[in-house]
């Protein structure tokens, strides 16, 4: 019997432990497909984040790192500056990246650290339980915003793709989203840009992925989808923000 | 041989340096030294100063309470340092931005008008060089050739052309106090 | 190599670099400036790699990425900025990373000042960050020393792949003295199959990580950590004896305070009284065996620090009970003097 599709060998076998509808796995498999293709499995170095994706390691059939909350971006220019030539990528949610980590995302764009992150933003803590994320938009409920998130208390969500896109460091930066095939289809286009720039030594690159987190959200994985199309595309359009110099 | 020295005055009187010669140069004929600048809230008002010690035996404590000599470039190191001047010990006062006289009885005392004679050198930057040379006119801690020798490792291959008027400025220190 | 007059901070720098460390990440902070300065000076012509981070916590997880992909790396810091490090710190000792961290401690707590102090001693030796962990903490008292230890530090921390940490004070930052740099001596040192350096196939592949999730698995991870503190305290405990073989009264000091318990000793020994130190070169593992023997001996420790009284805990603790520990600190940012030692030591002989 012929093959008509196979699992990428950047994944390992470890069952993912996403819940149902979450869109991690995706991500994870866009990540890993891309790798394969490019033909750079023996020269990634991945870093895991603090979240929901914290197991990563277990699932990326690369080197891996996991690194601190927020600090994937500082370890993955550790690893970059001794291992000029391989790709290292870190791999982020929103409450690492755009709260506790804000710092080292801004200056490893600032360094222009040949680095690429992939940002996933599904406007919500997962891991911990549902809290508001930097993210969060507004009259969102969460388990810290019960009333939903006023602005007039916590201010507006970060639109970390935009604000990195100001920052001469940062040479590729793109919105996208896995609501639908033709915009995965996109999301994988990117991902692939973002690390055939690294190798090119252009600059940082992040590719900002709008997902679902039905679990935390309370809803049903197809009704997360809608309300990711309804509610986050308006506030974080998709699209490139910024590529070249 | 244990030599314990404060050399204090305005930053920029190169005092640091002159404490550093005399460490480098202590090191140079095979003895123990160290060289401790103040750093932090001593600083304040401009001044400066470093200890110097050299030693035949392992350096314990690398603060200087009781100097065997202490100089001073200015006015202000000379108020505050003339009392951690060891009885039966060396003060150098730079008579050219100090017009008092010392206070102790129990000391010598030594009078160089640093900056006029670096002044007729052609130079007031090497005022430090002429009090050294009445320093170690009196001290004899470390011999003037081994001095010379650091100082022309310091200041290198583009500025060798200085080291004439520090063997004078040297030369001149010295007579002061003959 | 012949002898050089250099700043503390400076012949640590080098130091690390003679010891093939080629990345450095640090943040100002003073009084350990001269050491990313000469960094930066210095990284370049070896083919190294300085770099600014943006904070301390940033520049300790570039340790951990620069440790974790195989190389020689070092950070540095003081007090203030070394606890913003203790978070990474304490990952990197779970991760099992080797490299060294130098702390020129100034006073303390909170911003302090930017003085001498011996008040990080507690954070140094007993913890720090979170968790059941240690780090090998190296305490010089002399510029020769403080390069000597930096050197080895690497081969230590590569050895056990365990982080080592310099504990120097503002003093040992700040001084010049003449060092030379000798090689340590040499130590089966073994392979780095665990970094991550991209992976071919050929090994089982590296996974960096301090997070275990199951119980079951922690305790094994726990289990080796502490057995290798265990070896560690075997294998690389350093203490120096001075003047103890006839001792009747012991002063107990490290690092900078240690040189001026010396002149202390020797002024006591010109009155008749029989003064040694015992000078812990290695802060932890501390030398215990060391001060439980010299109870047998003396009459009475007497412990010298530039804090409220940190050693002087684990003095008691090594002393258990047998003979009086007496302690004398000074803090603020000043040294304790030769000769208020020697008054303490004389309280101590008079039983005051």
């Amino acid at each position: 019997m012929a093959v008509v599709f196979e699992k990428t060998k950047m994944l390992t076998d470890v069952p993912f432990h996403y819940c149902p509808g979450c869109t991690h796995g995706i991500a994870h498999r866009l990540v890993a497909e891309c790798i394969e293709e490019m033909g750079l499995q023996d020269k990634a170095i991945g870093v895991a984040p603090v979240g929901c994706a914290v197991f990563a390691y277990n699932y990326f059939n690369c080197d891996m790192m996991e690194a601190a909350h927020g600090r994937a971006p500082a370890v993955a220019t550790g690893a970059k500056r001794v291992h000029k030539d391989k790709l290292v990528f870190t791999y982020q949610g929103d409450g690492d990246l755009a709260s506790i980590g804000a710092a080292e995302i801004v200056h490893a764009a600032g360094r222009g650290e040949k680095i690429s992150t992939i940002f996933i933003n599904n406007a919500i803590y997962g891991m911990t339980g549902g809290q508001m994320a930097p993210t969060t938009l507004v009259g969102q409920v969460t388990t810290t915003s019960p009333y939903g998130r006023q602005k007039e208390h916590c201010g507006s969500p970060l639109r970390m793709s935009e604000m990195l896109a100001t920052i001469d460091g940062a040479y590729y930066i793109e919105r996208v989203s896995l609501h639908d095939v033709p915009h995965i289809i996109q999301a994988k286009k990117a991902i692939k840009k973002a690390f055939t720039y690294q190798m090119e030594g252009k600059g940082f690159s992040m590719v900002e992925i709008l997902s679902t987190c039905p679990t935390n959200w309370g809803m049903t994985p197809t009704g997360a989808i809608e309300w990711l199309k309804e509610n986050m595309i308006p506030y974080y359009p998709l699209g490139v923000k910024k590529e070249g110099e | 041989m244990l030599h314990q020295m404060i050399s204090a005055g305005f930053g920029g009187q190169g005092v640091l340096l002159l404490g550093q010669l005399l460490a480098y140069s202590g090191m140079n004929e095979g003895k123990n030294v160290s060289w401790l600048p103040s750093y932090g809230p001593e600083m304040r008002g401009g001044t400066a100063n470093c200890t110097v010690i050299i030693s035949d035996e392992e350096i314990g404590s690398p603060v200087v309470v009781d100097a065997d000599c202490v100089v001073a470039m200015n006015r202000p190191s000379l108020d505050k340092y003339e009392n951690n001047v060891a009885p039966g010990g060396k003060l150098f006062i730079n008579s050219s931005l100090i017009d008092q006289k010392a206070k102790r009885t129990d000391i010598e005392v030594y009078y160089i008008p640093c900056n006029e004679i670096a002044d007729q050198l052609g130079n007031s930057r090497v005022a430090n060089i002429v009090m050294l040379g009445a320093y170690l006119k009196k001290t004899g801690v470390v011999k003037p050739e081994t001095l010379i020798k650091c100082l022309e490792e310091k200041l290198g291959k583009k500025k060798a052309h200085l080291i004439p008027m520090n063997e004078e400025a040297l030369k001149k220190g010295a007579e002061c106090v003959d | 190599m012949a002898k050089k007059l250099m700043k503390g901070s400076e012949a640590i720098a080098e130091a690390a670099i003679q010891a093939g460390c080629r990345y450095f990440f640090g943040y100002p902070i003073t009084p350990q400036n001269e050491v990313p300065e000469y960094m930066s000076r210095r990284m370049p012509q070896v083919d190294g790699c300085f770099l600014q981070a943006e904070s301390e916590v940033a520049a300790i997880n570039m340790v951990y990425g620069a440790a974790g992909a195989g190389a020689r790396v070092m950070t540095s810091s003081s007090s203030p900025g070394i606890s913003l490090k203790q978070e990474g710190i304490s990952y990197i000792a779970c991760a099992e990373l080797p490299c060294v961290v130098v702390n020129i401690v100034r006073t303390g707590p909170g911003l302090g000042g930017i003085q001498p102090s011996q008040g990080d001693y507690f954070q140094a030796t007993k913890g720090g960050g979170h968790g059941d962990y240690h780090l090998v903490v190296l305490a010089p008292s002399s510029i020769q020393e403080a390069a000597d230890m930096v050197m080895e530090a690497f081969d230590i921390a590569d050895m056990y792949r365990n982080p080592v940490m310099i504990l120097g004070d503002g003093m040992i930052g700040q001084m010049m003295e003449p060092v030379e740099f000798h090689q340590p001596p040499k130590r089966e040192i073994p392979e780095k199959t665990w970094a991550a350096t991209g992976w071919d196939g050929t090994r089982e592949r590296a996974i960096i990580n301090s997070l275990y999730i199951e119980p079951e698995v922690m305790q094994v991870v726990s289990d080796r950590l502490q057995k290798r503190y265990e070896l560690i305290k075997q294998n690389e405990t350093r203490v120096e004896e001075y003047k103890m073989e006839d001792a009747e009264y012991c002063i107990a000091a490290y690092g900078t305070t240690a040189r001026v318990a010396k002149s202390a000793v020797n002024k006591a020994r010109e009155m008749g009284i029989k003064a040694g130190i015992i000078r812990p070169k290695t802060v932890w593992p501390f030398p215990s065996e060391a001060f439980c023997k010299a109870a047998d001996q003396v009459k009475g420790f007497l412990t010298v620090e530039m804090s409220a009284g940190q050693m002087v805990e684990d003095v008691r603790l090594a002393v258990n009970g047998k003979k009086p520990v007496e302690f004398y600190g000074v803090m603020g940012g000043f040294l304790p003097t030769p000769n208020a030692i020697l008054e303490k030591l004389i309280q101590l002989k008079e039983g005051k």
